[in-house]
């Protein structure tokens, strides 16, 4: 039988994965790949509770979620891409204009 | 016949968790992302086994295509190729002390958890006879029109800012 | 019946707000001085009504809560007005004389730079004394003594280009906060050991009726006295705080006639009268209340003997006549001393209106003339009765109820208060003295002003003093009104014996105000030689010595003019030291001042720069060395605050769950 339980682990150790690859890696499109990892362990998080409860407000969160993602997706591709025009890399500690 | 479904289960979660380790190792972020899309193909499974069948679709069209896609494409545009220099020891080793010790917790947190809470109207028989989408759909149109609305709005303001941002200097 | 007080003290301050806001834009003069007289005039309308509707009525005190200002804890403070007798006469004093001296002030001050600045101080200083004389609780009052002590600074300070205007306007104000600071510490102490006593109350009413819970005669209820006394000084300009008055002359002369004669130096005065019950329990500040006005009175007087400056003359005798209210005040004769009050606010204000008459109409000749002599010197008039015989007349009429000529205003009042000086049960022959030596010098410096001012030969400036005009309607109207008031207002308080001998004529103001000072009443008693005979005796001696003093400077002054220098070169030490007012401003310098100002140097350099500057400086440098070693944190590199937002994540994790 499988259990809210099992799908709830699994998405905290998805989650876990998503924060170490966001902490160690320094090419900024995988760390951005990285957070949609853990974005994803989320929803999965939403989607199992809502059908477990009974309930659809779970999956319509997972629904703004994606908007959310993909407007992120967008935006923060559209950063990159200016980044990199200017500094020609995209590697996150290059990232440090806000240090003293 | 359960015992398959739990054996279904693990083998698929085994899968999502090993290309979600190929997201955060390989050198390669081509590599990377296609293991990305391997994890979100699991998740859609995940999707369909919870009686989502909408949020399968909608993983797979959105995600797995129109974000990954995105993804790739903004990669090959840049063509970094692979990472050379790797991060700090120390650094690395601070993040997975860091986040192994979130995932314990929240392990431990969820197995003393409990969530019996007061179940709802939409079990799987509800979803057969009626149809997930409908039901996603009376949701969105009814309850959260609102909000449904606003995500229009956000929409349209990433297009723009994705336009003025990515655009050459005028 | 009595509930629209608020409009008697609201009307100037609308006309403050109106000049003061809007009248750079005006700039109209007539505009400007119209709307500040009629706001005056209006609250003057109000005043003789709510007069009137007192005179007839058998209730006496009314007390009219507008609305409350504070509460807190055991104190309750409301903006609330008194109309009783005594605050019925002020404001009708007040009122009218501001009338007058606005009406005065817009021929005088035509042309001057910043009239709009005038008329608003002025209908400024009309509402704070309004406010002063009508509040219902000291804290009402302080806020019209302190409003009055700002106008007052202003004023002065009118001319602030000049340095020895803006300097007399600090000193006034200086001056006037060590009595202000008294009147605190009395109100404080009062406030405290009657709520000791379980009356936790600052308004007049429950303090008079309360007043009797202290111990009479005791150290408390003399503390208490005598620092109000204190605050009355500087307000009221007694000794040791008098200095500031005379140097006030430097303000505008309609202001000096207002201010600094006939209303805010009387508000020691009123205060004392108003807090009558209080004072008559603690005979020892009583005593020092007398003899602190007796000794003012003559010191003043001697002063006053050789100044030249027909302003100064007038300052002294204005401090002079302040110790006589001072004097009645202290010997428990407080309708006198209130009678005196408004006699003297009518010729004062008269004469100072005169005066400045006269230095209008010598500015007018010196400017014509294109010379730049001092207007305000005596030695440079005289014979000016010819020129302006309005001002003459009325200033002559001044003069002889100053000096107390029979049947002028001046001679009822301040014969009542030397006789009572006397014939008090708190009197003593050595205060009647000294005031009747006081009235002997007073009538003559006041008619050597006279005599070198209006008679004799023209001692202006040739090319000047065929320019010397009259002044118009405007200054000479309120003169006249003044001078007859000056001349007949002496009749409200005709004395017991007189007024037997005219066939029962009532003493009118002593029975008008015997409501407010009933629980003084017993101080009223004649002690054992107290008779009509010797009352006689004693009005015939001030009279005699009025006419001493006129004679003689008649005969120093006009008949036999080598005299005064003859007399002045056979004492010149003593003539030096009269003249520069005793040294005494030189004295408070060496005394006070300097020591003051040296202090204050020293202060700043030890601990201002050291201490306070070393303090913030310090916390200066403390903020910018930790800020230098807690920049290396913010390292730039987005894995540290990812980092930092994972370790905050674990953190709060375990703290909300394994709590």
């Amino acid at each position: 039988m499988i259990t809210i339980t099992h799908y709830m682990v699994l998405s905290a150790i998805l989650f876990s994965m998503g924060t170490v690859g966001v902490l160690t890696r320094k090419n900024a499109i995988v760390v951005f790949m990285c957070v949609e990892l853990m974005l994803n362990s989320v929803n999965l998080t939403f989607i199992a509770l809502s059908s477990h409860l009974g309930n659809m407000d779970g999956q319509i969160f997972v629904f703004f979620i994606m908007t959310v993602a993909a407007a992120e997706a967008a935006v923060g591709l559209a950063l990159m891409i200016a980044f990199f025009r200017n500094s020609d890399s995209i590697d996150v500690e290059d990232f440090s204009l806000l240090k003293w | 016949m359960e015992l398959l479904q739990l054996f279904f289960f693990y083998l698929v979660a085994f899968v999502a968790i090993l290309s979600g380790f190929c997201v955060i190792t390989c050198k390669n972020p081509i590599n990377s992302a296609i293991s990305l899309v391997m994890t979100f193909f699991c998740l859609a499974i995940f999707y369909v086994m919870l009686h989502a069948p909408f949020m399968a679709a909608v993983q797979i069209m959105v995600y797995a295509g129109a974000i990954m896609v995105l993804i790739i494409f903004v990669m090959m545009l840049l063509n970094q190729g692979s990472e050379v220099v790797s991060r700090y020891r120390h650094a690395v080793t601070g993040a997975f002390v860091a986040a192994g010790l979130m995932m314990v917790q929240v392990i431990i947190t969820i197995k003393q958890g409990d969530v019996s809470s007061t179940v709802g109207p939409i079990n799987s028989e509800v979803i057969e006879t009626v149809g997930h989408t409908e039901l996603i759909g009376q949701a969105m149109f009814t309850e959260f029109l609102l909000p449904f609305e606003l995500a229009s709005i956000l929409l349209l303001v990433a297009i723009v800012g994705a336009v003025v941002l990515a655009k050459r200097e005028v | 019946m009595y509930d629209n007080l608020w409009l008697i003290p609201l009307f100037p301050f609308i006309g403050f707000l109106i000049n003061g806001l809007l009248g750079k834009k005006i700039k109209n003069e007539k505009v400007i001085g119209s709307i500040a007289t009629l706001a005056i005039f209006s609250s003057f309308l109000v005043s003789c009504n709510y007069f009137l509707k007192l005179l007839g009525d058998t209730e006496k005190v009314h007390e009219v809560i507008v609305c409350n200002w504070m509460t807190v804890g055991t104190l309750q403070v409301d903006w609330g007005f008194l109309l009783d007798p005594l605050s019925a006469l002020m404001i009708m004093n007040v009122t009218g004389l501001s009338t007058l001296i606005h009406l005065y002030s817009i021929g005088y001050m035509h042309g001057e730079e910043g009239y709009f600045r005038f008329f608003s101080y002025l209908n400024l200083f009309s509402f704070a004394m309004l406010m002063l004389v009508l509040g219902n609780n000291a804290l009402v009052m302080f806020v019209g003594w302190e409003g009055v002590g700002l106008c007052s600074y202003l004023l002065i300070g009118y001319y602030y280009e000049k340095k020895s205007a803006s300097d007399a306007g600090k000193k006034a104000f200086i001056v006037n906060r060590v009595g202000d600071f008294g009147f605190l510490l009395g109100l404080f102490t009062l406030f405290w050991s009657l709520g000791n006593e379980g009356v936790w109350t600052i308004r007049f009413t429950e303090i008079s009726a309360n007043a009797h819970l202290l111990e009479n005669g005791g150290i408390i209820v003399t503390v208490i006295t005598l620092c109000f006394f204190l605050g009355a000084t500087g307000k009221s300009a007694q000794i040791p705080l008098y200095t500031w008055l005379p140097d006030a002359m430097e303000g505008p002369t309609p202001v000096s006639a207002l201010i600094h004669a006939a209303t805010m130096v009387t508000a020691g005065v009123y205060m004392i009268a108003r807090m009558n019950g209080l004072f008559a329990m603690a005979p020892d500040t009583m005593m020092v209340i007398a003899i602190v006005g007796a000794s003012t009175a003559l010191f003043a007087a001697t002063i006053g003997l050789a100044q030249n400056d027909i302003k100064r003359v007038l300052a002294y005798s204005t401090v002079s006549q302040l110790g006589y209210m001072f004097l009645a005040m202290g010997v428990g004769a407080f309708g006198a001393g209130i009678f005196h009050l408004l006699t003297h606010a009518f010729f004062k204000a008269c004469l100072f209106l005169g005066s400045g008459s006269v230095i209008h109409g010598m500015h007018h000749a010196y400017h014509h003339a294109h010379l730049d002599d001092d207007a305000q010197d005596m030695r440079n008039m005289g014979g000016l009765r010819k020129k302006m015989p309005i001002t003459f007349i009325t200033f002559l009429l001044s003069t002889l109820a100053i000096s107390g000529i029979p049947f002028f205003s001046g001679f009822f009042s301040k014969d009542e208060i030397l006789w009572w000086s006397f014939a008090s049960t708190r009197g003593h022959w050595a205060l009647w003295l000294m005031g009747a030596l006081a009235a002997l010098m007073t009538a003559f410096y006041m008619f050597r002003l006279v005599f070198m001012t209006f008679f004799g030969e023209q001692k202006t400036d040739a090319r000047a003093k065929d320019h010397i005009p009259e002044s118009p309607l405007v200054i000479t109207l309120p003169l006249m009104i003044l001078a007859a008031l000056a001349t007949v207002g002496g009749f409200m308080g005709i004395p017991h014996v007189l007024g037997n001998l005219l066939g029962h004529v009532p003493n009118m103001i002593d029975n008008f105000l015997a409501p407010v000072f009933e629980h003084t009443q017993h101080l009223h008693e004649i002690h054992a030689h107290g008779s009509a005979a010797t009352e006689f005796t004693f009005m015939g001696i001030s009279v005699g010595i009025a006419v001493v003093g006129i004679g003689t400077a008649w005969l120093l002054y006009c008949k036999n003019q080598e005299l005064p220098g003859k007399i002045v070169a056979k004492f010149p030490r003593l003539h030096r030291a009269i003249y520069n007012k005793w040294y005494i401003d030189e004295f408070y310098d060496a005394l006070i001042v300097n020591p003051t100002k040296k202090l204050g140097t020293a202060l700043w350099l030890f601990f201002d720069v050291r201490i306070v500057d070393g303090l913030v400086n310090g916390l200066g440098w403390i903020v910018k060395g930790s800020g230098r070693a807690l920049r290396y944190t913010q390292t730039g590199y987005t894995h540290n605050y990812a980092m930092s937002m994972v370790v905050g994540v674990v953190v709060i994790i375990a703290v909300c769950v394994f709590n």
